[in-house]
């Protein structure tokens, strides 16, 4: 009984680090540059004044989208998009495949796996507006650099996300079918892609979702599709054609969203 | 049928796992590999089918080296070998059927094994084989729908399919119940008769070890301390191998027969799902 009282009754979770001076010294650091960092902003209130302006004349044209003056560049703009959309996000996904089977630690030998890494590290490395004024540059303006840009962003989030699942494999499974005297191609087969299947599908549909929408992002910078049409709306002041722009944009995002997620469920 | 001259294993780490293990298996013989975590049991197996690389020594099959084979000829020797797991190792999103058949992956070209078109006699031997472990009806699940026992024996079958003349057996019951890793243990003595294999069981129960065995191999940090009849497992041997402890009661007595209540045993095996 009096044993027990000999207990502490209080027990507190130890700091994740100890020493008090450094832990609050790290808290007052953060404050202190946030604090810096907002004062370092300069903001132009009579700009900003502006620009709400036409901010609200874009609003309005919201409400009055206009889906006829300009239907035919739309209808061109979309059809290049989707195009775009649809092939980069195959190829790319093809070619992620063996980027990710050589970037896994667990399948592939050192010197192929350091060059995967590196591809994938440098296709993740640019935002796909760097990459498309790139290839605009190279192939000229038009959906084809759009092509490339997507299917090379495809190839690093796919292969990327591949390889890591790559090297989550129950390694059990793979080893038993090596030891039945399988070769290397019918160690994937058997040993590897059962396992990483599923996964990759749903990534793909997600990719195919991402895909759309930064098609209309690299049209904005000459990579052809929607996004090229939507800036050409927009130079022109045609905030009206720019509103149907967007709303067929967002319509087709959530017909993706929805139809994907479906899919995803349906396969599992 | 298996000879280990010198077998010794050093692991990066520093482990000596295995120090010059010398072992003879004849063709027809079922082996116990017993001995306490980490005396280096599954690295010896392992070592045998090159799925662990050997520091020195050499494995002998039918005559033929092992230890220098590689690349397609390592393949070959290795669908000589089947190997059973702990944890089964089935392809869990793979059917039954597939994961038997993927005992003959080192038969097959790729594009047979890729269309899943294994030629005919490779089908029916499967069949065969499934009907003889007792999974007949189990053939298009899927292995992750199966319990212990059943994926255990499955993963007999996909042994069996690679017609092999040596049988690596890794702690075949340490997940399953008593009853069951009774009935698995019988299974394989009986395959291994039938079809006179070469066995080695690594295993953990000493006393399940004497009753489905001919002969008791003890390991101890990688060096082999005993070898003979399971009879032959005194208290004193038993010490020599794990360690002190009080060993009376762990060591089967001989009115302790397996075969007692085969009826009942025999049943139960039938209505298993
Ligand atoms: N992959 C490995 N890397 C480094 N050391 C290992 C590895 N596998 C096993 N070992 C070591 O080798 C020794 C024998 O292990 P193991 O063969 O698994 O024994 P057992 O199967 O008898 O329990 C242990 O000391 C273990 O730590
Ligand atoms: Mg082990």
């Amino acid at each position: 009984m009096s044993e027990a009282a000999a207990y502490p009754s209080t027990w507190r979770r130890p700091p994740a680090i100890e020493r008090p001076l450094l832990r609050w010294g790290l808290v007052a650091g953060a404050v202190l540059y946030l604090v810096l960092a907002v004062g370092s902003l300069e903001v132009n209130w009579l700009r900003v004044y502006e620009g709400l302006e036409r901010g609200w004349r874009f609003v309005a044209g919201f409400l009055h989208p206009n889906f006829t003056d300009r239907w035919e560049d739309i209808a061109i703009g979309m059809q290049e998009s989707l195009t775009m959309t649809v092939t980069s996000t195959a190829v790319g996904i093809l070619l992620s495949i063996p980027v990710g089977i050589g970037a896994a630690r667990n399948l592939a030998p050192a010197p192929v796996y350091y060059v995967c890494r590196a591809f994938i590290a440098v296709a993740r490395s640019f935002q796909e507006i760097i990459v498309a004024i790139l290839f605009v540059a190279m192939v000229g303006f038009g959906p084809f650099a759009g092509f490339l840009t997507l299917s090379f962003a495809t190839i690093g989030f796919m292969g990327k996300l591949l390889a890591e699942d790559i090297e989550d494999i129950d390694e059990a499974q793979a080893e038993a079918i090596r030891a039945t005297g399988a070769s290397w191609l019918q160690l994937i087969n058997y040993g590897i892609q059962p396992q990483v299947m599923p996964r990759l599908i749903g990534l793909s549909l997600y990719r195919l979702d991402i895909n759309f929408r930064e098609s209309a992002v690299v049209g904005i910078v000459g990579a052809g599709g929607i996004g090229a049409t939507l800036n050409t709306a927009l130079d022109r002041y045609e905030y009206d054609s720019a509103a149907a722009i967007l709303i067929l944009i967002i319509v087709i995002v959530m017909i993706a969203e929805y139809s994907s997620s479906y899919l995803r469920k349906f396969l599992q | 049928m298996l000879r280990l001259q010198g077998l010794t294993k050093r692991y990066p780490t520093g482990d000596l796992a295995l120090n010059g293990v010398d072992l003879e298996v004849p063709a027809g013989q079922v082996v116990g590999l017993i001995g306490p975590s980490g005396a280096g049991k599954s690295t010896l197996i392992r070592c045998i089918n090159r799925l662990v690389e050997p520091t020195a020594g050499s494995v002998f099959l039918k005559d033929e080296e092992l230890t220098r084979l590689r690349g397609a000829a390592l393949r070959r020797s290795r669908r000589r070998m089947g190997m059973i797991f702990q944890e089964y190792a089935l392809v869990e999103r793979l059917t039954v059927m597939e994961n038997v058949l993927s005992g003959r992956l080192g038969y097959v070209g790729f594009w047979r094994s890729y269309l899943r078109r294994f030629p005919p006699a490779d089908i029916a031997r499967a069949f065969g084989t499934l009907d003889r472990v007792g999974l007949r009806e189990f053939v298009d699940k899927r292995a992750d729908a199966l319990s212990g026992g059943q994926r255990q024996r499955v993963g007999i079958a996909r042994a069996l399919q690679q017609e092999p003349d040596l049988l690596l057996v890794d702690e075949p019951t340490a997940s399953l119940d008593p009853k069951t890793s009774r009935q698995i243990m019988r299974l394989l003595r009986e395959v291994c008769a039938e079809r006179s294999l070469a066995t080695i069981i690594n295993i953990h129960d000493v006393a399940l070890a004497q009753m489905f065995v001919q002969r008791i191999v003890g390991l101890r940090q990688g060096v082999v301390v005993y070898d003979g009849a399971p009879e032959g497992l005194t208290p004193e041997v038993l010490t020599r191998i794990y360690g002190e402890e009080d060993w009376t009661r762990s060591i089967r007595r001989d009115d302790d027969d397996e075969a007692s209540p085969p009826v009942i045993e025999e049943a139960c095996l039938e209505g298993l799902t």
